[in-house]
């Protein structure tokens, strides 16, 4: 009874794991989605979408009641407006995940098998940089001094995203048997994929400024 | 019509509610840790039973820095402390209560021509330097200590926030009952030798002595300040030094609890001299210079510059400004009180070497002062007879007190009824009994009553070499003179 209080904040610190959880699983969900599509696999396919749907629905339920949460029950007044936009990018970065897979279900672009390699490094590289942001972002409500252990961790894989990236559109644009709309197309598909690292960047730099608003 | 004089007191305990309880709990209700109304009900129960508790230590050091013995001064002497903490706040000056009733007592002494007692002054003013200077100490130490709790142990944000919360309440909790104990003194202090009640039991267990009933009162003026009063100024500080995170916070209300608590607390006093260590003073310190101690203490341990010369000019000018206006203040608003309302502000004390008084002289071993030729003049003051004194060379100052001591003409009755009033906690049986037997008499010095009582029997004579028993037998010896003088009025 005496520690009903700390089993509140219990509750509340596994719903922020769990949220996290499905950023990570969102990030899962996409390579095994890209995967499928590459090697033609498309119940496979179809069958990542849908999960990574339900994903982003759990993901964005527990946002709500998180954001909820922290107002109705004032917690953590000095870093709420913080932990606030740390949830949002986050869930921004689902999304881009939900996205990307989408566009590919949208778009049905045809990826001759010379790219395939390099489409699945990039995608590699892009959830590598999310995982590292989560393991970041566990790190600020857990241990705030290991936080910088897995930040440099995004900027790497980031800088591995933009140079893969840089690769395939040089590829692309340098195989003469593609009309321009497909290139075209290529391109805008990478680039979309590669944002998804540097957004991962973005909120790895706004931790950095909460870690040293909340250092002790 | 005590009730009525003691409303400057009141006026000055709301004040000092409605200001000091932002210091406790301001930054928890400011930065919504802590709900005002959960913050405020705390705050004013604990300050009321840190009043009632251990007021009693720092309101005896204000007692001898000077006993003012009328109740209109008391009145006077309040009202121009609170008007004069009044007046620095609106003009922008950092001030404390506890500064400015030692002004305000310093006043009444100049006014009437009672002593200063500088060794007690001198220990004061240091005490308020020390004041902040220990609190950024003890900031300092708890902060290194709870950074590395929380860096071994790693709580999660959420838990800390929760741990952070319930700490803020039991420190603020800890911080009021300091405040009350502490500064219950510059509120009620300078009534407690008028208060005119008895001991009374409540519950059958509980027993409050009259000065514990008129700081219950005191209390009461400060919780009220609290509740009715606080809430703005909390919002202002809780919203000022915002940019301490709570965990910053709890220390630094902790410190300034501490530091507070060790001003105040008899119990530590004796704890630490039964230890045979340096005991803290029981002086009533400020609560505000105690906080913004610890603040700069954490900030010096985390950056080093931000030590602002500016708020530490402001607090040290306060050490010397606020009881010099607070004193001009008495000393001009006695003056009209006297003689354009014709109160009697001050009980005069004649000094007067009578034959018993010389005796008494001589048989501490002074007999080669010659004091012969005073003896035939009585003296309007102390402040005359302390001249008179020092044109006598080769006095030291604890001859020069124990001769004031000696001459010091108080007229004391001992009346039965009074007797029958003093309760069980304030006297021993023997004790007691022993007073009985006085029925009737009279001194005119207050001194012989101690010696009078000493001969008929062993529970008036101090243990020798223990000075706690000397001193346990003071403080009864100074309940008697204020119980019995007042009764002679």
């Amino acid at each position: 009874m005496e520690f009903s209080f700390l089993k509140k904040r219990f509750g509340i610190g596994r719903k922020m794991d769990d949220f996290l959880d499905k950023v990570s699983e969102s990030g899962m969900l996409f390579q095994h989605g890209v995967d499928a599509y590459l090697k033609g696999d498309q119940p496979s396919f179809a069958k990542k979408i849908a999960d990574i749907a339900a994903v982003e629905h759990v993901g964005d339920a527990l946002r709500r009641d998180l954001e909820e949460q922290l107002y109705t029950q004032t917690l953590i007044p000095e870093s709420r407006g913080d932990v606030m936009e740390l949830l949002e990018s986050m869930d921004g970065l689902l999304d881009r995940f939900k996205g990307a897979l989408w566009r590919f279900e949208i778009e049905q672009p045809d990826i001759y098998p010379e790219l395939h390699n390099d489409i699945r490094e990039l995608a590699a590289c892009v959830v590598e940089s999310v995982e590292a942001m989560v393991r970041s972002a566990r790190a600020f409500f857990k241990d705030i001094a290991a936080v910088a252990d897995h930040l440099h961790k995004v900027s790497h894989w980031e800088s591995q995203s933009d140079k893969v990236s840089t690769r395939i559109q040089s590829r692309v644009f340098r195989e003469k048997e593609l009309r321009l709309s497909h290139r075209m197309q290529l391109r805008d598909f990478i680039r979309h994929v590669d944002k998804i690292a540097d957004r991962a960047e973005d909120v790895s730099d706004k931790l950095r400024i909460y870690v040293i608003k909340r250092s002790l | 019509m005590f009730a009525f004089f003691l409303s400057s007191g009141l006026f000055l305990g709301w004040a000092l509610g409605a200001n000091d309880a932002s210091n406790v709990f301001g930054t928890a209700v400011g930065s919504r840790m802590i709900r005002f109304r959960t913050a405020a009900g705390c705050c004013a129960v604990f300050i009321l039973l840190g009043a009632v508790i251990s007021g009693a230590g720092a309101s005896e050091t204000l007692g001898k820095l000077g006993e003012v013995n009328a109740i209109a001064g008391a009145f006077m002497v309040a009202l121009a402390a609170g008007a004069s903490v009044y007046l620095m706040t609106k003009a922008g000056y950092p001030v404390s209560t506890s500064q400015a009733i030692v002004g305000a007592i310093m006043g009444w002494n100049f006014f009437c021509g009672s002593l200063i007692d500088y060794g007690e002054l001198k220990k004061i003013v240091l005490t308020w330097i020390a004041c902040p200077l220990l609190s950024a100490v003890i900031a300092i130490f708890l902060y290194r200590l709870v950074t590395v709790c929380i860096r071994l142990f790693k709580p999660h944000m959420f838990s800390l926030d929760a741990m952070t919360r319930y700490g803020l309440l039991v420190v603020g909790a800890f911080g009021s009952y300091s405040l009350g104990a502490n500064n219950i003194a510059n509120v009620m202090g300078v009534f407690a030798p008028l208060a005119p009640f008895s001991e009374i039991s409540l519950f059958w267990w509980l027993v409050l002595s009259p000065a514990q009933q008129l700081f219950f009162i005191g209390g009461l003026a400060i919780a009220i300040g609290v509740m009715t009063y606080s809430r703005h100024v909390m919002m202002t500080v809780g919203e000022g030094i915002m940019n301490l995170s709570p965990v910053a916070a709890f220390v630094v209300v902790l410190a300034h609890s501490l530091v507070l608590f060790a001003f105040a607390s008899q119990r530590l006093e004796q704890f630490l001299a039964a230890q045979g260590l340096p005991a803290f003073p029981l002086v009533p310190v400020s609560s505000s210079q105690a906080i913004v101690g610890a603040v700069i203490g954490i900030g010096l341990l985390k950056k080093g510059d931000v030590v602002r010369w500016r708020v530490l000019g402001g607090i040290a000018s306060g050490w010397i400004v606020t009881p010099v206006i607070a004193g001009l203040l008495t000393f001009i608003s006695l003056f009209f009180f006297q003689n354009v309302f014709n109160q009697e502000t001050h009980r005069p004390v004649t000094y007067h070497l009578t034959p018993a008084a010389l005796n008494r002289i001589r048989d501490a071993n002074m007999a080669s002062v010659p004091l012969a030729d005073m003896a035939a003049k009585v003296y309007p003051n102390a402040m005359a007879f302390n001249r008179a004194l020092k044109a006598r060379a080769g006095l030291t100052p604890v001859q020069r007190n124990f001769i004031i001591e000696s001459a010091k003409v108080d007229p004391i009755q001992i009346k039965g009824s009074e007797i029958d009033a003093i309760g069980p906690n304030q006297l021993s049986a023997a004790q007691k009994h022993a007073l009985k037997s006085l029925e009737g008499h009279s001194f005119i010095h207050p001194w012989r009553l101690g010696e009078a009582l000493a001969k008929i029997s062993p529970a008036w004579c101090p243990v020798p070499g223990d000075d706690a028993s000397k001193k346990a037998l003071d403080g009864k010896l100074a309940y008697l003179y204020n119980l019995l003088r007042a009764k002679t009025e």
